[in-house]
């Protein structure tokens, strides 16, 4: 049985139809990246998953039941995860404190000296050892990530959505990150990751899902998909297909 | 260490009516009472950053409560009947208003207390055909001075406590940011509508115990809104998000108030309004998180020297 599966969606905004009867799955351990031009509706998509945005119709299942019909907090007890396109941190509070606000509301709560020691692996694990105790509104905009990378693993879950989470960042910090994803992957979590640098996701991806104005183009494994001449043309024009 | 200060700090406050005359005790209690409703102003605007202004809704419904009920029945159920509504109010309220967010919030709350003082004037010209009610009971200020430190003391240890426990931690992410509260699991409306309940109960107790003071009560004196300002001035000018820091606001401003309403009647309402301002703009933390700011730039350069 697939882990996630979105059949039909659709989503409008007024007279805009952002997202339009969307269907795939992806199946528990993948690691899929979601592509498309800018405004393809991929956001959208994650939103929708998230919980974040209603569904105009259609329907979105985990492993088999139906989830679009809940908030964003009961799909996060369900074991969904993600960051933000802009980065999400909650500057009021240090690196630590925003981990913990993970681990204390998730479905198996932890707390105290458990919770504690969480944090401190989870931190080492995203690049972060020994910052917990620093203010979320110093971080660097790639610590703000790996600490938002770390506040969505601390939810333990079982399909880690990724919303351009390699955007802007140097050779260097792009590298690290795509190792830290690769060790994610290792782990057995289920990816989906929205994503422009194509590099990571042909090192990241067995799968492609490709999207254009609200709608599925291809889906595929990743070689194929990125030398499909629809693709090329929806992300570069008639003239280099 | 700080809770064995706290308690001698209790103990010597509550010798205070046996050593000072009727004035400065009347002073003491104006001060335990916006002390009360600064610190549960700030149980829920503090972390959440939601500016409330039904202060007096509440305040005046503990305080009426107390005129109505007090010659049927004993005090102590008196006040608890007071709290009961005011709790029912305060969810009500909150179910129908804490999806509201930002300056709509601010508003609509102060429309409630507008409206919750104009349904008591209307029911009380309309259906009991009289405007005013006196409160006469048997209960000497001394001991509204220590039913207010009771009541105080209480406060403080619910906010201390709520600092340190998660959904003390769940309002602030929801301070933060709503969106990333509800991706972590965080109930939001849940959580927004205990806290807003637990600060509204006491107020309303807040209101009920200082009710008996007045003697005579009406609409237009325990619904006045002047009292949901000061109570966010106050928390402001302390620091809602500091333990100490709305009470530390309201003892220089109620006693700046006293002196003001008694010697600048007429001038009175704009000097708080300029005074707003100048708290808000000079110290949006309010003063002890400026104080340690100061001294943290001291000892910089202290470092540097």
């Amino acid at each position: 049985m697939s882990l996630l599966t979105l059949s039909n969606v659709t989503k409008r905004f007024g007279g805009l139809t952002a997202v339009n009867g969307l269907t795939f799955a992806i199946n528990a351990g993948e690691t899929v990246g979601l592509l498309g031009p800018n405004g393809s509706g991929k956001t959208t998509a994650l939103n929708m998953i998230s919980g974040y945005l209603p569904l105009t119709s259609g329907t979105i299942a985990l492993e088999g039941t139906t989830i679009s019909t809940l908030g964003p907090e009961r799909i996060a007890h369900r074991g969904v995860a993600r960051t933000f396109q802009l980065v999400r941190a909650l500057p009021s509070l240090t690196v630590g404190e925003n981990v913990l606000a993970a681990l204390a509301f998730r479905k198996d709560p932890l707390w105290g000296s458990e919770a504690e020691a969480k944090i401190g692996a989870l931190l080492e694990n995203v690049g972060l050892a020994g910052r917990q105790h620093d203010q979320a509104s110093n971080l660097t905009y790639i610590d703000l990530k790996r600490m938002e990378l770390a506040r969505a693993l601390a939810t333990e879950p079982k399909l880690l959505l990724l919303d351009e989470w390699l955007a802007g960042l140097n050779p260097t910090e792009l590298r690290a990150g795509i190792d830290l994803i690769t060790r994610l992957r290792q782990s057995g979590i289920t990816i989906l990751l929205v994503e422009h640098v194509m590099d990571a996701v042909r090192a990241l991806c067995s799968r492609c899902i490709v999207m254009n104005t609200g709608a599925r183009l291809a889906d595929g494994p990743t070689a194929d998909v990125l030398s499909d001449k629809a693709v090329i043309r929806a992300y570069l024009g008639d003239d280099h297909a | 260490m700080i809770v064995l200060v706290s308690l001698l700090a209790l103990v010597a406050l509550a010798a205070v009516p046996f050593f000072v005359g009727a004035y400065p005790l009347g002073l003491g209690i104006g001060i335990l009472g916006y002390g009360v409703l600064a610190t549960a102003w700030a149980l829920f605007s503090g972390p959440t950053r939601y500016i409330s202004l039904a202060t007096v809704a509440f305040f005046g419904i503990g305080a009426y409560t107390v005129a109505v009920l007090a010659d049927l029945m004993p005090y102590p159920l008196v006040l608890l009947c007071a709290a009961l509504i005011g709790l029912v109010v305060a969810i009500l309220v909150g179910l129908a208003t804490l999806r509201l967010a930002g300056i709509y919030f601010v508003i609509f709350t102060f429309g409630l207390a507008e409206l919750v003082r104009q349904l008591v004037t209307y029911y009380e010209v309309n259906v009991t055909r009289t405007l005013g009610r006196y409160v006469f009971l048997p209960i000497g200020p001394e001991h509204i001075y220590w039913q207010l430190l009771g009541l105080l003391a209480i406060t403080l240890a619910l906010a201390f406590w709520i600092s340190r426990a998660k959904i003390g931690l769940a309002l602030r992410v929801i301070g933060d940011d709503p969106v990333v509260a509800s991706h972590l699991g965080i109930g939001i409306t849940r959580t927004k509508l205990a806290l807003f309940s637990l600060s509204a109960v006491v107020m309303t107790l807040a209101g009920a115990i200082q009710a008996p003071r007045w003697t005579y009560i009406e609409p237009s004196i325990v619904f006045n809104p002047t009292v949901s300002f000061l109570t966010v001035i106050m928390a402001l000018l302390g620091g809602p998000n500091r333990l100490f820091g709305p009470l530390l606001g309201a003892v220089p401003l109620f006693l700046l108030f006293e002196w003001l309403s008694a010697n600048f009647p007429n001038h009175y309402s704009i000097i708080l309004g300029l005074l707003f301002i100048a708290i808000v703009f000079l110290l949006p933390n309010g003063v002890l998180a400026a104080w340690d700011k100061f001294a943290a730039r001291l000892k910089n350069k202290e470092a540097r020297a």
